[in-house]
């Protein structure tokens, strides 16, 4: 169960890096929503996997710390939050720059690329 | 129990809230009126702390669960100082946004009471995780109130703004589970209590997890490699904005002290100072960038903000200097450059909206209608924040330059603030005489006044300055215990306890 655990933190994580490294805004949050699952199930491992074993006193016999499933919560309500002002705030960029670059105009560049191009 | 230390965060947060509701979203001037009243009302409030702090360190445990299960907020004098530059920067901020970026939207004053209350919990949390919610807190405030106002300069570095912050919360998750999963607690006294306690194959994991939150604080702090967002960040922003993040570096150079001086400081076993080594070359080397940076500026914003990456290196020199001992003049050199930057950013408006489209660009334009004051107030604050004499600049780095007595250390330490000071003097005074003398024939934008709020607002800035160059003496003092409340929090939970102890026992003999 600790590798496949490990392994499905490990692929979301480097997929997310992936993707946050990308020039367009609509990768960057896939990559960053990516990279906040594997962060929370991080968290989640934090407290050692358990099975068959409840975060209360009395009810199974092993305990679950009940601390980073609490934490967890927090981090995805605060990661979803921060996801929606991303996504809002990526559409703006979209229409205030009329692409959706990270850095704004990559239609300026384009167009002096072609203009090279015509030149020689 | 005491409740003053809660009210740094419940009243912002509660008059926030109320102001978006009907009868306050509807009046501007209402608005205006109530948050000033907040931020003097928190002014107060902190100068008790402040002074209660002094006598003893005050713990709060919330809801009264214990620590160190429960979460706490703890007011020793570190974090006291740091509540005071940050309620005196948030009213100036607060009332110089009147009649400017306060007509913008009915989203402005909530936004700004909800960056205090993310800043103050910031400083008041005893918890790690506690800490992470704050920083969001101050985060989501924080990139509403830089693209507030709209513009495609600001949409475009607050994405880039949010992106960064975004993934240093991952990597702050990931470094709090990784501390989690070997000590077993989040509340940075019982961390510091039980870092020297650790196994030999936790201590690499405990390593890794902290120098994560090294990286984590260096973001937040515009440390060498990852300052890149903050000259861009803070250029796009509107004056009131960004005179109040002129204290959001400093929550990062606040945690890393926290962090780094308190769990991992010198009682920490094998763990003691992990940060020492990385901090060393990326401060100095920070100082060194900033300070080409400020001389690469355009505008005096751009050279205020470079100004701020120099005083973040500054501020880590001081706390590996002598392994930690001189960090007291670090904290005195902390107030002082976070009041200058931020009168900086608010008379780089004032010179900004003055000179028409050249705004506060560093080319021949058409001269400042008051230029005596605006003048004056420049002349003084960049004196300030080049650190000459007779301001409280040249006493925080003669303190700090004094403070690296071992030869090794000055080497490196003295060209690197020495010449920084010297660039920032050449390019203040290019600046300055750009701005006042080498002026076009035009004649002056007869438009914009200047408003007596305004003009207060960089007043008592100033005049804070002053104050602090007054009463070095007193506030270095302050300082000297904040050094000691930050490297003893170990005995927080042994004395809250104690406190608890007798409070129950005097409760049940009554």
């Amino acid at each position: 169960m600790e590798l496949v655990f490990a392994l499905c933190v490990g692929v979301t994580t480097s997929c997310g890096v992936y993707l946050c490294l990308r020039g367009t805004t609509f990768t960057v949050v896939i990559g960053i929503t990516l990279l906040s699952y594997a962060v929370n199930l991080f968290l989640f491992a934090s407290g050692r996997l358990h099975l068959n074993a409840a975060p209360i006193l009395g009810i199974s016999q092993h305990i679950a710390d009940p601390l980073p499933q609490a934490l967890v919560l927090t981090a995805i309500v605060i990661g979803f939050g921060m996801t929606a002002f991303l996504v809002v705030l990526a559409m703006r960029t979209h229409a205030d720059w009329g692409s959706d670059h990270v850095d704004g105009k990559p239609k300026a560049i384009e167009e002096v690329i072609q203009q090279e191009n015509r030149q020689p | 129990m005491n409740h003053l230390p809660i009210l740094p965060i419940l009243l912002p947060s509660l008059t926030g809230t109320l102001m978006l509701l009907p009868p306050l979203s509807k009046s501007l001037k209402a608005r205006r009126w109530i948050t000033c009243t907040v931020l003097i009302m928190l002014m107060v409030i902190v100068a008790v702390l402040f002074l209660s702090a002094h006598r003893q360190t005050i713990t709060y445990a919330l809801g009264g669960w214990q620590p160190p299960f429960g979460i706490v907020l703890v007011v020793d004098r570190f974090s006291a100082l740091l509540l005071a530059v940050t309620a005196i920067l948030a009213f100036c901020a607060g009332i110089y946004s009147a009649d400017q970026e306060d007509r913008q939207s009915s989203l402005f004053h909530p936004l700004l009471l909800f960056q205090v209350m993310g800043i103050n919990g910031a400083f008041l949390t005893g918890d790690l995780f506690n800490l992470f919610v704050f920083f969001e807190m101050l985060l989501i405030a924080s990139y509403a109130l830089l693209i507030h106002g709209g513009g495609s300069e600001k949409t475009k570095a607050g994405f880039h703004y949010v992106t960064l912050n975004l993934i240093g919360s991952a990597l702050f998750l990931v470094a709090l589970g990784t501390l989690y999963g070997t000590m077993g607690t989040l509340n940075m006294a019982d961390m510091s209590a039980k870092v020297g306690f650790l196994l030999p194959e936790d201590q690499v994991l405990a390593k890794t997890g902290g120098l994560l939150l090294l990286l984590v604080f260096s973001l937040k702090s515009a440390l060498l490699p990852l300052h890149f967002w903050l000259p861009k960040t803070y250029a796009a922003a509107s004056a009131s904005v960004v005179a109040l993040f002129a204290v959001m570096t400093k929550v990062g150079v606040y945690s890393i002290c926290r962090v780094f001086g308190g769990i991992f400081g010198s009682n920490a076993g094998a763990l003691a100072n992990i940060a020492t080594p990385w901090i060393w070359p990326l401060a100095i080397a920070t100082v060194a960038l900033g300070s080409i940076g400020i001389f690469a500026a355009t505008s005096l914003r751009l050279l205020t903000a470079n100004m701020v990456i120099v005083s973040v290196g500054t501020l880590l020199i001081t706390f590996v200097i002598e392994g930690g001992q001189s960090l007291l003049f670090g904290f005195y050199y902390l107030l002082h450059s976070t009041v200058v930057t931020g009168a900086l950013f608010l008379i780089a408006d004032q010179i900004g909206k003055q000179r028409g489209a050249a705004m506060d660009r560093f080319v021949t334009a058409r001269p400042v209608t008051r230029a005596t004051l605006l003048g004056g107030v420049f002349l003084i604050a960049s004196i300030a924040a080049v650190g000459l004499p007779p301001l409280s600049g040249f006493i925080g780095k003669v303190l700090i330059l004094h403070s690296a007595s071992r030869f090794a250390e000055q080497v490196w330490v003295w060209p690197a603030l020495l010449a920084s000071s010297l660039m920032a003097m050449i390019a203040f005074s290019r600046a300055g005489s750009r701005f006042f003398w080498n002026v076009s024939a035009q004649k002056p934008v007869s438009g914009p006044k200047m408003r007596f709020a305004q003009i207060a607002a960089i007043f008592i800035l100033l005049s804070t300055v002053a104050l602090m160059t007054v009463f070095a003496d007193a506030i270095l003092a302050y300082s000297q215990g904040a050094v000691g409340d930050l490297r003893q929090n170990a005995t927080i939970i042994e004395r809250h306890h104690e406190t608890d102890r007798g409070h129950v026992h005097g409760v049940q003999e009554s």
